[in-house]
């Protein structure tokens, strides 16, 4: 496995109480895979993605337990100095917001040359060739005009490619893209996610996708992982998760989406509201929500039940659910 | 759903140009933003009307106008006949109380430090003749009740209610005059997937309750397609392919309604190795300069030299005029055609069909 992740919880103290956001989230990705985590806001996504990155908020962040495995490197026992090397040479992060994690007052080719000279120690001159095909790379028209120009100069989607390409300047082992294309139109998300599966092929890297959306899970991942209250509640390979799900949180969303190619009926709504992080119901945390619970449900967190040999649910009433023996 | 009777809402070449000034003493007027350059639609009686295209095509801009919200630049919008863009006064505010907005964002578009009894009862304050005074609090407990929200929370504050629970304060505030047409702005686009189809599915019940007709905006094809009887797809200001839903979804003739389509992920992996692809190169044109002929012709793969000289029509193309099939409807394209980019649906899909 190029990237493990076992068992991490993370915590926020605030104010108002301790915010338990990540509660033993425990996946993995290989190389040359691409896994979608797939969860509602507030799921705990981009806290566990920020936590492999080491950039989480500490404070008033805290791991409070598990291992992040990298290369079958502990990264948590690292120093900050050793993991500011990994990030960007050997992992990057890709952001749902580019125009704001891009540096508006220096050029875009400043930006990325910056990485060959700041991990590579290249000269200014090399760097700005490198920068100028990296954008020719993504596809920006003119890149050798226009790797001058600010990243307030481009488009949302132009901005967004260039994000990209900075991720992929060192030809990182592991990309994690944290809803790359959730601000961009349908036209211009279908260019960038082409661009993105296309660079994860040639270059064979581990790809970790960050989305709520299930159509763009279905075009792109090989796994997925869905996420609730800070756990991952099923992880599966694509094809079954979408044929029978094994969770009854997972199947409420895949029922819950209308469809383009029919014209729906009622739509089947999860009741209910995502929970408190503050003030997660005991149990399985889903029970308020969920049409299956017993009176199990309120008492006993479900562990992660081997539903196969790579296919988990941590439902107590898996069997039932992958088999529709629901009523 | 759809009537034939007259149409209660008809929209016919309206403009919205923001003028772009230069100079601070002497301000001259450089050119415009031409945000909705020439809109034609009818919204009939008891009918969704979808509207859907992408970011900054002017979905917003239509929306306002017909809220009066914005005034127009040109056009008319027709309320059950009469023109409301030349009303003023009295018989303006009277038309205005028919025609009420839910807007995109539950986070912003509720004044914070009011109580939602205030923020839905608000629009008494202008019609009080709707509601007077004695009568209000109990009026606002029923449209509680009826977006599916605790009557007693009449004087908490929007901060304390989840998104969902928000847009549904925004859709009692929408309620409350009663109004015949609602314009719903992204009303859910701001939600988790889980909570979007608890609003949708309140939308449609109240549909049926209050025999509203809707304007229903977004940006994503599928919520449209659920909720919609017909469908205008918009690009850089103007409809280019108008009709019913499955006209529009499963034999769009448009070349831009085809890529549109065919860019959206749907969520089953079996169809991602037989799904057409048309990825569109380059940016969208800027509304200040709008390129000559149809608008669409820098990004279509299929333009020729007729395109950048002449604008194409919103019609039923000539090589479909004399058929009655799905084919048969506007579309704003010298060489329309017929391409299917939606998979068929596929009847072995026990998930799709829900919960029986
Ligand atoms: N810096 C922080 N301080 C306090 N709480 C935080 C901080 N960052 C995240 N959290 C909390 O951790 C929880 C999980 O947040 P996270 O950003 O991982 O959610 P997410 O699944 O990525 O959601 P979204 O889809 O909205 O991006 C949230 O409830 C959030 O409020
Ligand atoms: N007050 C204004 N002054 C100048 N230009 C404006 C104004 N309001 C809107 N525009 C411009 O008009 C165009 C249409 O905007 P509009 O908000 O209607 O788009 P939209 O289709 O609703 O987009 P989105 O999907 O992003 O909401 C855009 O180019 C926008 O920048
Ligand atoms: S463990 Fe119980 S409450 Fe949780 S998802 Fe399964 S059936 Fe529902
Ligand atoms: S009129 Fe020409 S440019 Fe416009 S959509 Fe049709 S073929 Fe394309
Ligand atoms: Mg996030
Ligand atoms: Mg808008």
């Amino acid at each position: 496995m190029l990237l493990e992740v076992r068992d991490l919880q993370v915590e926020f103290r605030t104010r108002d109480g301790v915010a338990k956001a990540v509660n033993g989230v425990t996946y993995g990705v290989d190389a040359g895979e691409t896994l979608a985590v797939l969860g509602e806001s507030g799921s705990g996504k981009s806290v566990t993605a920020q936590a492999v990155m080491g950039i989480l908020d500490i404070p008033p962040g805290r791991i409070t337990g598990g291992e992040i495995l990298f290369q079958g490197r502990g990264l948590l026992k690292l120093k900050e100095e050793e993991r500011r090397r990994i990030r960007g040479a050997e992992m990057a992060m890709i952001f749902q917001d580019a125009l704001s994690s891009l540096n508006p007052v220096l050029s875009v080719g400043d930006q990325l040359g910056e990485m060959f000279v700041v991990h590579r120690g290249m000269s200014r001159k090399d760097a700005r060739t490198k920068a100028v095909e990296l954008m020719d790379r993504v596809r920006i028209p003119a890149a050798k005009e226009r790797v001058r120009d600010y990243p307030h100069q481009f488009s949302g989607g132009m901005r967004q490619r260039i994000m990209i390409a900075m991720a992929m300047a060192l030809e990182p082992a592991l990309i994690i893209a944290d809803e790359p294309t959730t601000a961009l139109d349908v036209t211009v998300q279908a260019q960038v996610m082409e661009l993105l599966a296309e660079l994860r092929r040639e270059y064979h890297m581990g790809l970790i996708l960050i989305t709520h959306d299930l159509g763009v899970v279905a075009d792109v991942a090989d796994r997925i992982a869905v996420m609730y209250a800070g756990r991952i509640v099923e992880s599966a390979p694509v094809h079954d998760i979408y044929k029978a799900p094994a969770h009854p949180y997972t199947r409420g969303l895949l029922e819950s989406i209308p469809r383009l190619d029919q014209k729906g009926q009622e739509l089947y709504a999860i009741k209910g509201l995502p929970p408190n992080l503050m003030d997660i119901p005991p149990g399985c945390a889903f029970h308020p929500r969920c049409p299956m619970a017993r009176d199990v449900c309120r008492t006993d967190v479900p562990p992660l039940y081997e539903v196969d040999e790579d296919r988990g649910s941590a439902c107590h009433f898996w069997r039932e659910c992958l088999h529709g023996l629901d009523g | 759903m759809a009537s034939t009777a007259e149409p209660i809402l008809q929209v016919s070449g309206l403009v919205k140009h923001y003028p772009l000034t230069r100079g601070i003493v002497f301000r001259k007027q450089v050119g415009a933003v031409k945000a909705v350059d020439g809109v034609d639609f009818a919204l009939g009686k008891g009918e969704t009307l979808g509207i859907v295209g992408e970011s900054g095509c002017g979905k917003s801009t239509v929306a306002k106008m017909l809220v009066n919200l914005e005034r127009p630049t040109a056009g008319e919008i027709r309320f059950k006949g009469e023109d409301i863009t030349k009303l003023s006064g009295k018989a303006l505010k009277a038309v205005r109380r028919n025609i009420q907005m839910v807007f995109q964002d539950p986070y912003t578009s509720l004044n914070p430090r009011m109580t939602v009894g205030d923020i839905i009862g608000e629009p008494y304050d202008i019609h009080p003749e709707v509601a007077p005074k004695g009568d209000r609090r109990r009026k606002v407990q029923d449209l509680l009740d009826v977006v599916g929200l605790n009557p007693e929370y009449i004087n908490r504050y929007p901060h304390q209610f989840s998104g969902g629970q928000r847009q549904r304060i925004g859709i009692a505030r929408g309620l409350a005059l009663r109004p015949e047409v609602i314009v719903a702005d992204e009303p859910v686009s701001a939600l988790d997937v889980s909570v979007q189809a608890q609003v949708i599915n309140l939308m449609d019940r109240l549909q049926g309750e209050f025999d509203l007709s809707y304007v229903f905006i977004a940006h994503d094809l599928s919520i449209v397609r659920h909720i919609s009887d017909r469908v205008g797809v918009m690009y850089l200001g103007r409809i280019v392919e108008i009709g019913k839903d499955a006209e529009i979804y499963d034999h769009p003739t448009h070349p831009y309604t085809q890529a549109l389509l065919s860019a959206v992920p749907v969520p089953d992996p079996e169809a991602r190795e037989h799904r057409e692809r048309i990825i569109l190169t380059g940016d969208v044109p800027s509304p200040t300069n709008i390129p000559s002929g149809c608008r669409f012709r820098t990004r279509c793969w299929k333009a020729q030299e007729r395109c950048a000289l002449e604008v194409p029509a919103l019609a039923v193309p000539a090589e479909f005029r004399l058929t009655t099939g799905p084919t048969a409807h506007d579309s704003a394209c010298h060489f329309a055609e017929e391409k299917q980019v939606v998979p068929p649906e596929d009847p072995s899909d026990d998930l799709a069909k829900g919960r029986e």
